[in-house]
Formats: structure tokens, C-alpha cells, sequence
């Protein structure tokens, strides 16, 4: 029952990084009608921005919280040069340019980096177990990471419902050249859009950095996960981001937690524990499939 | 022949395919037989390009899942040669059928999406099968195969590489043969109206679904065909070889090369494979030791590609555009 408990916990938590992850792509995707391959580029440049300015502040708070302005600073820069170019052209040369910028960001990191992976050490305060339920012990990380992105999700929900910024979003998502005929500045709406999501994939990066490694290319198998998310609950919609990240989280879970005992009791050891992430990650597609068979545009994509 | 000889482009593809036939004999002369090795699979690569070309180029379909079938067919000739079908007359029908297959379930579903969904669920089609071949221990799991090349008794030995690089050039020609009838047929030209306007093509009264299925199989067929010979290329199957990276780079050479031509894929291919073997010492030139960083080049130059290079390499070859095949 704990063990139980313990995995949906893991399950949540990584569907609040997706979702981190997620959010900013279906609003870029939602308003700007832009495919962002290198999204994931940014997610992988916040987990090595936080590992430099973690080793330089000495402290993992301060690392973490410089680690933000940097990528918003980086995602400005990435618009300016590459993206706003993108945002009249069709998907497939968006598509081209922005694997241009994989391809160039993890190069980018091997000359600056090296090509060895980095861990982040976490300071003593979060390094240990805290009590979520009596009798319960939970990963005092894991459970921030909960709190923050639980946090960091109803920001967003809260203003992309209840603020005017918001209220642009949502008419951009659902109509662009409508919102840019009424007056709205579309161009400003486009680089908020984009550097708010090139903060949060960053967050993302830097929070998922101690648990698992930080590595180069660590954005591009995430990434696809990501696009699945979004398109799974509809393209530019935050709420169907939110849905389809919990769900993922809990079947990416259920496969490396379950479905390695299950499997053993009628395959060999080795072929299980082969065998049981590869299925988990096969089934995350098949209920993408699923999906999209059903709804064409996800379950909160905008009907045609 | 004759008529070719008139445009730059009939010019062109003679003097290369001359150079191509005789590429066997010319890197057994400078004893470069890693020369041969790129070649075979500039050739191999080409077909794929050119199997891409035919529903990306002709029919608009941006599929973001290509390189799926390099690991059908691939995975056809490794699994049956290891339970010992070591038959080329089996293995590679099989591969080729498993692979069209595979395309017409995944095309019957994809293609009732539009735009960035059909990306996305292509690419999510390719992942499934990258992750089955991921999680097969039975065939080598991450590590992949060495599997023993395809057996044609008494017909042609595929451990011969000069013998077998011939076979690939003329799979080759045939499947560019088979792009320029099939851009100037009936089928092709339904195929490209509803490329530029599928609504209306459905309005004339033409299915246009089916006739978009049709293509996406036909190119998974020839797509498997690829994988079946890059297996044999290698004697080596893993899941690395549909993995996305592959299938994006697949995208890159046939819009690099010319989007809906019939030799775009085939100067995309190379330019592809040229920029690669040769970014590494140029830039070594210029800072010793920094060659492995080719990609931070390259990146930037897909940048610029998807910018400012609308009509690929094909293009800068001027003349008739539609002389010998037809353009989207």
C-alpha cells in the first residue's frame, strides 16, 4: 500500500516536470502555430546553467533561482535569431530549423561542457525524507519538486484564466489574426508567449537536474513526451497539458514500478527488466494513438 | 539519352551516374575501400530519401517517422536470419511486405489528423516501434545484432561489397525510375493537387484519403526496401536505426536536395553525407581537434537551409523544372 502510494507520488511528480515542460510548448504551438523542436534544447541548457551557477553561488537556492533569468535571457536570444523568422513559415521548415538547433545546442554543450555528464548535489535540507502521511516517508526533493510545480501549475492556470495577459493568450490561441486585427500588439504577445516558456522548460530542467543526470541530449527523449502531452489534450490548451501529463506520469511510472514483476512471473528476469520501461513507453504512444483516433485534435484542441 | 543531353540536369545525373558505376573499380584502384563502404550508403540512404520524397515531396505529408522503416526491413532480415531463414528470397519480401504493412495501419490511422498532429502522430508511430525494438532482449535490446548477411545461392554473394553496392545502385534506379512515372501519373497528380489544395481535390470527387494511403504505403514499402539493404550493409541491426534523429535527418536531405523532384533526394543524400565527412577535417583546419564539433556548424546551416534555401539543391540545376518529373 505504501510502495503503492509512493509510486503515484513518482508518478505526479513527473507528470508536474512534463507539464512544465508541456505548458510552454502548447502555448507557443496554441498562438504562434510554431513546432519548437529545441524546446527541449532549453530545458537541457537550464539544467546546465543551474549546474555552473550552483558551483558558483555555492548554493543550490541561489544557483537555481539565478538559473531562470539566464534562460529567459537565452530564450530572447533564440527568438530574436531564429524563431520570429519561423512564425510565417509552414511546420515543415520549422521543423528543419529548430532540429538545426538541437543539433547545435548539444554540440554547444559538449565544447562548453564536455561530453561527461554532471550531477547536482543536493544541499543537506532537501537531501533527506519527510513525513507526507504518518508512517509514510516520501524523498524531501521529490516532494519540492510536487510543491513547486503544483505551485508553478496554478500560477499559470491562474493566469491564463484570470488575467487579462491571460485572457490574450487564450484569444490568441483561438484565433491569432482575429486578436491581431483588434489591436492587440501580437509580436510582444509572441516573445512574452516564448520566453515564459523557455523559464519553464528551464525550471523543469534544473529541478529534474539531481534526479536524474544532466546530460547532454537529455531534452530531446523528454521532448517527444512532451509533444505527445500536448497533443494528447489539444493543442494550445493548459488544462488538457495538465490532464495528459498526469496521465503519462502515471503510465511511465506504472511501467518501471508494476510491470517489471508482472512480467516475471512468466519472462526471464533480464527480458522483464528489459522488456517493462519499453512497454510503458510503448503504451504512452498507443494512448496517443488512441487519442487522436478518437479526437483528431486531442481531448481540448480547438474543433474545426 | 540523347534529349537529356540538352539540360544542365540531364548533364548532370549522366556524368554522376557514370561516376557512380564506376565508383567499385575507382576506390579498388586508390585502395579506399572506405570509400565504398560511404557510398553504399549514400545509395541506401538515397532510396529511403527518395521513399520519403514521394508523400513529403509529391503529397505534402510532412511524416515525421521515416526512419521507422529502415528498422522493419532491417529488423525483418535480422529476426529471420537468426532463427535461421538466412534466404534473401525470404527475408527480403518479408521485410518489404512487413514494412508496407506497418505503413498502411499506421497511414489509415495518421491520416485523418491534419498539419502538426499528422507530425507529431508519425513521430509518435515511430517511437512505439523504436521502443519494441528497445525492449526485444531476444534480439539484443539497446545493444542490437550482428546478424549474417541475406543468402542468394548461386545468384550474387552480398559479402562481396563491390557486388553488392551494384545491387543497391540498381534498386536505386529502379525506385527513381518508378518516382518519375509515378509523378506524371494519374495518381501522382491527384496526389499533388490535394497537396496544394485538398479540399478542393475532394470536391472534383476524388478519395482523396485513399489515394494519400496508397502513397504512404507504397513509400513504407520502399522505405523497407532501404532498411533491408542497410542491414545487409552493416551486418548489424540495433534500435539506434529508427531512431528520430534518423528520421529527421531524413527530412533534411530530401528538402536540402529539392522537395518533389525525382533527383533531389539523391543530391540531398550526398550533399548530406559530403557536408558530414568533410565539415570534420575543415574544421579541423581552421582549430586542430575541433572536427567532432562538426554539428555545431551544421545546425546553423539547416537553419539557413529551412530560411532561405526554398528549392533545394534541385533547383540551382535550373532548366525545365518539369523535364523528366514533376515538382509540388
Amino acid at each position: 500500500m505504501d510502495y503503492l502510494a509512493i509510486q503515484i507520488l513518482n508518478g505526479v511528480q513527473l507528470g508536474l516536470l512534463m507539464f512544465l515542460l508541456a505548458a510552454g510548448l502548447t502555448l507557443t504551438f496554441g498562438i504562434m502555430d510554431l513546432v519548437n523542436l529545441a524546446h527541449g534544447s532549453l530545458y537541457m541548457m537550464g539544467a546546465y546553467f543551474a549546474w555552473t551557477l550552483i558551483g558558483w553561488t555555492d548554493s543550490f537556492v541561489l544557483g537555481a533561482l539565478l538559473t531562470l533569468p539566464a534562460a529567459l535571457a537565452l530564450g530572447a536570444v533564440v527568438e530574436a535569431v531564429v524563431i520570429r523568422r519561423l512564425y510565417a513559415r509552414d511546420h515543415l521548415d520549422q521543423v528543419l530549423a529548430t532540429f538545426g538547433l538541437i543539433l547545435f545546442f548539444n554540440e554547444l554543450v559538449r565544447v562548453i561542457w564536455g561530453p561527461a555528464g554532471k550531477s547536482i548535489a543536493l544541499p543537506a535540507f532537501l537531501s533527506g525524507t519527510v513525513e507526507i502521511l504518518p508512517g509514510l516517508p516520501y524523498p524531501a526533493y521529490r516532494f519540492a519538486i510536487i510543491v513547486v510545480g503544483g505551485v508553478v501549475a496554478l500560477l499559470l492556470a491562474w493566469m491564463v484564466q484570470r488575467t487579462r495577459t491571460g485572457m490574450l493568450i487564450r484569444a490568441g490561441a483561438s484565433n491569432r489574426r482575429m486578436i491581431g486585427a483588434l489591436g492587440v500588439d501580437i509580436n510582444l504577445l509572441f516573445t512574452l508567449v516564448f520566453g515564459l516558456g523557455a523559464v519553464f522548460a528551464a525550471l523543469a530542467g534544473l529541478m529534474a537536474a539531481p534526479i536524474l543526470s544532466v546530460k547532454i541530449g537529455m531534452g530531446d527523449d523528454i521532448l517527444i513526451l512532451a509533444f505527445v502531452i500536448i497533443v494528447i489534450g489539444g493543442i494550445g490548451s493548459i488544462k488538457g497539458a495538465f490532464i495528459a501529463a498526469m496521465v503519462v506520469g502515471q503510465i511511465d511510472i506504472f511501467g518501471r514500478a508494476f510491470l517489471p514483476d508482472l512480467l516475471k512471473t512468466f519472462l526471464s528476469n533480464a527480458a522483464a527488466s528489459t522488456a517493462a520501461p519499453a512497454i510503458s513507453q510503448v503504451l504512452i504512444y498507443l494512448v496517443m494513438a488512441g487519442v487522436l483516433v478518437w479526437r483528431p485534435t486531442g481531448l481540448f484542441g480547438p474543433r474545426t | 539519352m540523347i534529349q537529356a543531353l540538352r539540360t544542365r540536369r540531364g548533364l548532370v545525373v549522366i556524368a554522376l551516374a557514370a561516376l557512380a558505376i564506376a565508383l567499385p573499380l575507382l576506390t579498388q584502384a586508390f585502395d579506399q575501400r572506405y570509400l565504398l563502404s560511404i557510398g553504399t550508403r549514400v545509395v541506401i540512404w538515397s532510396i529511403a530519401a527518395a521513399s520519403l520524397n514521394l508523400i513529403l515531396g509529391y503529397g505534402g505529408m510532412v511524416s515525421f517517422g521515416h526512419a521507422v522503416f529502415f528498422g522493419i526491413g532491417g529488423y525483418a532480415v535480422g529476426i529471420l536470419g537468426h532463427h535461421g531463414v538466412v534466404l534473401g528470397w525470404v527475408q527480403w519480401p518479408v521485410g518489404v511486405l512487413a514494412a508496407a504493412l506497418w505503413a498502411a495501419a499506421i497511414g489509415a490511422l495518421s491520416l485523418r489528423t491534419r498539419g502538426v498532429y499528422f507530425i507529431m502522430i508519425t513521430l509518435a508511430f515511430s517511437q512505439l516501434v523504436y521502443y519494441v525494438g528497445v525492449g526485444l532482449e531476444a534480439y539484443g535490446a539497446d545493444d542490437g545484432l550482428n546478424i549474417s548477411r541475406s543468402r542468394f545461392p548461386g545468384l550474387i554473394d552480398l559479402r562481396d561489397r563491390a557486388a553488392f553496392y551494384w545491387l543497391c545502385l540498381a534498386l536505386l534506379g529502379l525506385v527513381l525510375w518508378f518516382s518519375a512515372r509515378f509523378a506524371n501519373s494519374h495518381f501522382g497528380f491527384v496526389l499533388r493537387g490535394a497537396k496544394s489544395n485538398d479540399v478542393r481535390m475532394a470536391s472534383l470527387g476524388f478519395p482523396v484519403f485513399r489515394y494519400r494511403l496508397a502513397a504512404f504505403t507504397i513509400s513504407g514499402a520502399l522505405g523497407g526496401l532501404s532498411g533491408v539493404l542497410l542491414a545487409n550493409h552493416d551486418a548489424y541491426i540495433s534500435p539506434a536505426m529508427m531512431s528520430w534523429v534518423k528520421s529527421g535527418d531524413l527530412i533534411v536531405i530530401v528538402v536540402l536536395g529539392g522537395m518533389g523532384t525525382v533527383f533531389g533526394p539523391v543530391w540531398g543524400t550526398v550533399a548530406f553525407f559530403v557536408l558530414e565527412e568533410s565539415l570534420k577535417p575543415v574544421i579541423d583546419l581552421f582549430r586542430k581537434g575541433w572536427g567532432e564539433y562538426w554539428q555545431i556548424v551544421f545546425g546553423p546551416i539547416l537553419i539557413l537551409i529551412a530560411l532561405y534555401a526554398k528549392g533545394g539543391i534541385d533547383s540551382l540545376l535550373g532548366g525545365r523544372r518539369d523535364g523528366g518529373g514533376g515538382h509540388g
